[in-house]
């Protein structure tokens, strides 16, 4: 299989994976205790939590602390409904997880809209008496670098918090300093599933969502998993160091997989893009058919969450492709893991076959 | 001479199981996005569905699974989900559920633990767990949920420490935690009777509950379902042992002569604070716990002696000692003698 679906997951990091092994012991070893138990296994745990901490800290701006949860999801429903701001404003090209709960929680929510080249207006109008303004670092489905660095200046001249989802660009680019939450998603940089963070600027007062034993401060009960925590850190050291050269591989991925897709057009800005996502249409393509042709190339038709349902990606319509355009539309995602040999192959054989249909 | 650890604090969280740890591996090498639609994803989604009908063979359980980070995330998604509000919480819950009550009712135990059935007759959403988990005290669920059942409501139950030991109760909304019984930390689940009882948000698990699924840790809390139960057994006669030696050594078994979980047991070392006796036991290599984990560290009085009428100093002065598969006679009888040592003669 050549897996080009690397915005909806990506492969565990070797490195990820090894450094959980000695947290699933058994009784034979004391590396399955409760970090939050005070005897010593427990301690021992705790300490494996809070090295794996600093190393996911090590992506992000000083000045705040992260907080573990389960995943991005989480993250940010504690970012949005722990803020208690009751008006909100985000992209029109948010992940649902921020569209749904910011909806929740202001069900007058702004939506900003984006334009053709999948990008927010920096200097957009932002609605009277913001309390918050979520929008994207990199956008999951057209790779979209949003102007975040202006639009944290512009939340906090207004009196309001900034959130980003910086689930696509974590461990990819540099933290967007300016914000007061950030979420994340280990599984998204080559750690494991079941865990993500929200980083939170200091002096930042959240409510919890989840309540109980009053884990992580009191902002996110449940017992942590240590090998969880520790896949993540290691996830997120690897990335740190190998952000350029994960970065040139990417690019050079990209450079080569261009030519080879004559007739496609891409969606979403190339220059303001994260080059690991190469979004593209062709007019008349029956996606569906090009997929069950292919079934050994694992890409995707839109965001993996929406890809279930069938119904076109609000993305691709926020940049004003009709419906028929969206549907004709597939992401290819590349990934540290990639390799060349496979992009050529895959993108060869997506040419022929949607040149054949 | 220092002697090896001794684990007696498995209501805390378990070791994992070998098998559990095998699926976890197997797992983490299934790590397409189970939503995605291409091949390798559908083989992670149906990875995921085959452990799900697993789960619900092994638990018995005719209803909906809905997979989470763990029990405190399954609590919270039950009382923020379900279409009645909560009514009544029984005053010895986990914290989990505690935290999340406002001003729902608080249902009073006995001083041998025991919620009223007939005191839980209300419409609305009424939380009883299953087994305590400071003091092992099992709860007439299946009275409850009757009692429940015919005032109208739904019964939440909080199953953390009675799965993959007990009986799944009668109960329309069960949470559990995989790390409790051999699984790994950082999955569980939310059982659901009828999908009408809950209020979708959005996301995955039918909308359920939001966030890319933990594949790996939900074919390793299959697994751990599934593991072979002959060591309750042994733990019923090591839990006598245990009641036996602390009595005879001049302790007191908290709710001694109520039915309990054979995996916990609650010691008053009279005369001498929790703190004193965990720091001691932790000199030694034995891991026990006063009252449940997460509120260990800071060592309150515990809100379930409390609600059972114990004395504040007298509730001071208890530790937990929770056994496990792996614990034998041996451990049992170590932790007995640390136990005498400490208390002194009689």
């Amino acid at each position: 299989m050549i897996y080009l679906d690397n915005q909806a997951t990506t492969p565990l990091a070797p490195e990820a994976r090894e450094a959980m092994l000695p947290w699933l012991a058994g009784p034979d070893s004391s590396g399955f205790a409760n970090p939050h138990s005070p005897h010593r296994p427990g301690r021992l745990a705790a300490a494996a939590v809070e090295i794996a901490r600093e190393k996911v800290a090590a992506l992000l701006p000083s000045g705040g602390q992260v907080v573990f949860t389960s995943g991005a999801t989480e993250a940010l429903n504690l970012a949005i409904l722990g803020s208690g701001r009751k008006r909100l404003a985000v992209s029109a090209i948010e992940h649902a997880a921020v569209l749904e709960t910011a909806g929740f929680a202001d069900p007058e929510c702004a939506i900003l809209p984006v334009d053709r080249d999948g990008l927010v207006d920096a200097e957009v109008a932002l609605p009277e008496g913001l309390g918050l303004l979520a929008v994207m670092q990199v956008n999951n489905e057209i790779g979209t670098v949003q102007p975040v660095e202006r639009l944290t200046d512009r939340a906090r001249a207004a009196g309001a918090l900034f959130l980003c989802d910086a689930v696509q660009g974590a461990g990819k680019l540099a933290a967007p300093e300016g914000a007061d939450l950030i979420a994340v998603s280990a599984h998204k940089l080559y750690g494991p599933k079941g865990i993500g963070a929200l980083w939170i600027r200091d002096g930042l007062d959240l409510a919890p969502i989840v309540h109980g034993g009053g884990q992580e401060g009191g902002l996110r009960s449940g017992t942590l998993s240590p090998a969880l925590c520790a896949g993540f850190g290691a996830a997120a050291e690897l990335a740190l160091q190998r952000m350029a050269p994960d970065a040139s591989h990417i690019e050079a991925l990209w450079q080569a997989a261009l030519p080879l897709l004559p007739g496609f057009t891409l969606n979403g800005s190339a220059g303001q893009r994260w080059r690991g996502n190469l979004n593209l249409r062709r007019n008349g393509l029956d996606v569906a058919r090009l997929m069950s042709e292919l079934r050994d190339i694992a890409f995707s038709a839109g965001s993996a969450c929406a890809s279930g349902s069938g119904k076109p990606s609000h993305v691709l319509r926020a940049i004003g492709l009709s419906d028929k355009e969206a549907r004709s539309s597939i992401r290819l995602g590349f990934g540290r893991y990639t390799r060349m040999t496979e992009v050529v192959e895959a993108c060869t054989r997506i040419a022929a076959a949607a040149e054949a249909q | 001479m220092t002697l090896p650890s001794l684990y007696l604090d498995h209501a805390a969280t378990t070791p994992l199981l070998p098998a559990a740890r095998e699926a976890m591996l197997e797992g983490f090498a299934i790590w397409a996005n189970p939503s995605s639609p291409h091949a390798a994803g559908r083989a992670a989604r149906s990875a995921l569905e085959e452990a799900r009908a697993r789960i619900n063979a092994s638990l018995a359980w005719g209803g909906e699974v809905v997979f989470t980070s763990g029990a405190s995330e399954a609590l919270a998604l039950a009382i923020g989900s379900c279409v009645q509000p909560l009514a009544a919480v029984s005053a010895v819950e986990h914290e989990a559920v505690l935290r999340h009550a406002g001003d729902a009712r608080r249902l009073a135990v006995d001083s041998s633990g025991l919620v009223s059935a007939a005191d839980c007759a209300l419409p609305g959403l009424v939380a009883v767990q299953q087994a305590n988990s400071e003091t092992g005290v099992l709860q007439p669920l299946n009275a409850i949920a009757t009692a429940v059942h015919e005032a109208g409501g739904f019964l939440l139950a909080d199953c953390a420490q009675g799965v993959g030991k007990l009986v799944v109760p009668d109960a329309d909304l069960i949470a559990l935690s995989a790390h409790k019984f051999g699984g790994p930390i950082g999955v569980g689940a939310l059982l659901v009777r009828d999908w009408a009882m809950l209020r979708a948000t959005g996301g995955q698990e039918r909308g359920y509950r939001g966030g890319t699924e933990n594949l790996p840790g939900v074919l390793a809390m299959a697994l751990a379902l599934e593991a072979e139960r002959s060591w309750l057994d042994r733990a019923v006669s090591l839990r006598d042992r245990l009641d036996e030696g602390v009595v005879a050594a001049g302790g007191e078994v908290v709710a001694g002569a109520t039915a309990r979980v054979p995996s916990i047991g609650a010691y008053r070392m009279p005369g001498r604070s929790a703190r004193a006796q965990l720091i001691g036991f932790d000199a030694q290599g034995i891991a026990v716990s006063a009252g449940s984990a997460c509120s260990s560290g800071s060592l309150r009085t515990s809100h379930v002696l409390a609600a059972m009428g114990m004395e504040p100093v007298a509730a001071g002065e208890v530790i937990r000692v929770s056994i496990g598969r792996e614990t034998d006679a041996a451990a049992i009888d170590r932790f007995l003698a640390a136990w005498r040592e400490m208390k002194g003669p009689q």
